[in-house]
């Protein structure tokens, strides 16, 4: 019994290791949408307690050429650290990250914070002309063009609210 | 296997990363603000998938290349990439539509080789390939607006597929390399993504309203390290830094 409840212990400390380590790493804000976390969007897989006691924090690049990713990976290791873990930071690539892993609440985060939350996942390349229906995120008016589809970021679009005039960002579906 | 995969990765690193180079040139000096966005992020886009594709090469070949050395530490002879990619950027008109005759390749050939028997290529292509259509839908865009637009933009498209019909035949080449790959399942047979490529490039002339190019002398001579005049000065510019301060980070 003595024994058992020794297990259960160590179970029970080594569970909330990681859950401190996951918190630590999900608290992280993106760099270039801060109303938003790692985790909000997905870009964050796993935190796990590797056998020498170091955080392995699982990350994975929205886009190929995302120059935030080096940013984001820098920020999760730092966060680890001042949480008090020896922290490595893995790249994984499969499975490729989608916008459908961004949650209800961070899709409504995104909307306060002035960009669109992504619709759809992206359609085939025949659809030429195929224009997804967005809502400006300040007036809720679907009436809205697309003025570009590379915006500020890889991640974003670039649209305008033909109701209330204002530009706004589309975070594009992937 | 791992021969043939090396050369296959480098072949189409160095393709997205000349590209790359290419497209970055516009920045700054695109038609509109959006444009000016728009290329560099394309551009981005393939860096970062010649950065994953080098990084893997260089772990198949097991010498110790990181991204870096294969990227600016090679000569001229030993890049691999197409003819078509080291084009100069020409006006508008080529720019877009030599995006056009590639990433509609590219879509497919990620497509394909997001089913690879190879996990890291697989892995790699299901990013890519969900980037590509961003790619063809920003190039078959302009090529329409352009194609059916004013008689000048016409005239320019018209221009530019003819200067640039004469290096698409390079993308369906077969050799060696890419038989022993497509045998295995590890990489797409490109002669195989012709006829795709062919209808979807027919699709968006006739709505660009612009005539497909007839038979036309094919260039060859990129897989096998044989460039144009401009792969030297591309290269000059693109490997200046790391020739003239050798393993320089920042």
């Amino acid at each position: 019994m003595v024994a058992d409840t020794a297990v259960d212990r160590a179970k029970a400390q080594a569970k909330a290791t990681q859950a401190k380590a996951w918190a630590a790493a999900a608290a992280v804000p993106d760099p270039e949408v801060p109303c938003v976390t790692v985790a909000d969007l997905g870009i964050l897989r796993s935190v796990e307690i590797a056998d020498d006691g170091a955080a392995v924090a699982k990350v994975t690049p929205t886009y190929s050429g995302c120059p935030a990713t080096l940013a984001i990976e820098l920020s999760i290791e730092t966060a680890l650290r001042e949480a008090g873990f020896e922290a490595r930071v893995e790249r994984v690539l499969s499975p490729a990250w989608t916008t459908e892993w961004i949650g209800e609440e961070a899709r409504e985060k995104l909307r306060e914070y002035g960009i669109a939350p992504p619709v759809e996942a992206s359609g085939s390349i025949r659809s030429l002309f195929g224009e997804t229906t967005v809502a400006c995120p300040r007036c809720g008016s679907t009436d809205t063009e697309r003025v570009s589809e590379f915006g500020s970021t890889p991640c974003k679009a670039h649209y305008r609210c033909s109701a209330c005039l204002e530009p706004f960002d589309y975070f594009k579906c992937i | 296997m791992k021969k043939e995969l090396f050369e296959l990765l480098l072949r189409v690193a160095d393709d997205h990363l000349v590209l790359g180079h290419r497209v970055s040139e516009w920045c700054g000096h695109a038609p509109t603000l959006e444009e000016d966005l728009a290329l560099p992020n394309i551009a981005l886009d393939l860096i970062g998938q010649a950065r994953s594709l080098y990084t893997y090469a260089g772990e198949i070949e097991g010498k110790g290349r990181d991204e870096d050395a294969l990227a600016y530490m090679r000569r001229e002879r030993e890049y691999h990439n197409l003819l078509l990619v080291e084009r100069p950027n020409g006006d508008f008109a080529q720019t877009v539509l030599r995006q056009l005759y590639f990433s509609v390749f590219m879509h497919g050939w990620w497509r394909e080789a997001a089913k690879s028997t190879d996990e890291t290529l697989a892995a790699i292509a299901a990013k890519a390939v969900k980037e590509s259509v961003y790619h063809v839908r920003h190039a078959a865009e302009w090529t329409i607006r352009l194609g059916d637009g004013t008689e000048e933009s016409a005239r320019r498209m018209a221009a530019a597929v003819e200067a640039l019909y004469p290096y698409t035949g390079e993308l369906f080449e077969t050799d060696a390399v890419t038989d022993a790959l497509s045998k295995a399942g590890i990489a797409p047979d490109p002669a195989s993504l012709k006829a795709e490529w062919e209808r979807t490039i027919a699709d968006v002339f006739a709505e660009a309203e612009l005539a497909l190019p007839g038979e036309a002398w094919q260039h060859s001579g990129g897989r096998k390290g044989v460039h144009s005049e401009d792969m030297g000065h591309l290269l000059a510019e693109l490997q200046h830094m790391q020739r003239t301060y050798p393993g320089l980070t920042w």
